[in-house]
């Protein structure tokens, strides 16, 4: 914690497993000091050894918090909800929270793993751009069938949810790897409702502190 | 039986180790159910049948009905699993604690396993499979064995079993003695029943040549 009690967010601006708890500390309202990791420069920063020491698996975020640390976004996010439980980020009823996490899973679990730096890295440049499309639209197509049965305004209903907040940053990273969204229509309208949220809009990455001048908003 | 409404359904491969999760949290709580094997390779992989995906769109195992719904991705099954039949507890009380089941979870059940699952060593191709495997592996276990250091008690996080199946890719053929607190943990873990009866090696579907 920071001498003034805050929480403080390791974060990435383009990292969209940041972007996630960025949204869930906007939406709760939690104040938070930022330590921006460059994940390019320097060889990358969170192989440094003191990054290392706060997460092993030299990863943003991490979220130095009430005495402990905790990465994982969603264990983060799940930290929130339970210490922090309004306004709610995860419906009462089990069912709907049942869709939640499955919806916060597809996508944190089976899609952003697979086209992260890390493993983009390993593909090799060549392989990149088709490798992460690959990913995304595996996962999109999977995600519009759910969201079928699942979405209101949002992803799970008709108010915002966890899901909500790892789509809009998945959305992102689509289209900079040039995946058509406009093969998925409930996918992009959901994503066109949160964006004009405040806590979507404060916490875009090209508003982070880390922001490139040349990408600011 | 019509979404599960009596017993529970799990679609289910015995070597998948998403799978393995799930019936582990079922037998942990003492939950009867019925398995649909699912075969990731015969007839071009069972998943992409279109009965199955009209089930799980992301062509993926496990898959549960319960309750009149059917839900996918294990660690979203094994919470609602948790919210609804609550005893015996897989989650510690404490929001700390809880954390830091989540936390090592979601380490390998986002940071490990999806990168070395069928599809995706399906694209990586023959050659690169084995070792690319164990980078992934290697990476986590790595990270890992780092984090049980400060939240290991007899099991991953304290005294108590909670979500993290710690499963090693013997598979894989990682030298799992680099990792002397997963190795240990998950020693411990294997003798318990729920993990025994749940084993690949014990399922409806495991080939007689596997078979324990």
């Amino acid at each position: 914690m920071t001498e003034s009690g805050k929480p403080i967010l390791y974060s990435y601006f383009r990292s969209s497993c940041s972007w996630r708890v960025r949204i869930a500390l906007a939406l709760k309202g939690i104040d938070y000091e930022t330590v921006p990791i460059n994940l390019i420069k320097d060889g990358g920063q969170q192989f440094s050894k003191d990054f290392q020491a706060l997460n092993p698996m030299k990863q943003v975020p991490a979220l130095k918090i009430d005495g402990i640390t905790i990465h994982q976004s969603l264990a983060i996010i799940e930290y929130l909800e339970e210490t922090r439980p309004t306004p709610r980020l995860l419906p009462q009823d089990p069912k709907k929270r049942a869709s939640v996490r499955m919806i916060s899973d597809l996508i944190a679990g089976g899609i952003q793993p697979l086209q992260n730096l890390s493993v983009l890295k390993q593909v090799g440049e060549e392989f990149q751009l088709t490798w992460a499309q690959n990913a995304i639209i595996s996962g999109f197509n999977a995600l519009e069938q759910i969201l079928q049965s699942t979405a209101g305004t949002y992803c799970v209903g008709d108010e915002v949810t966890m899901a909500d907040l790892c789509l809009v940053p998945q959305v992102a990273n689509a289209e900079r790897f040039k995946v058509d969204c406009t093969l998925y229509p409930t996918i992009s309208s959901i994503n066109k409702r949160l964006l004009v949220l405040e806590a979507f809009q404060v916490t875009h990455p090209c508003r982070q502190p880390d922001t490139p001048t040349e990408l600011r908003a």
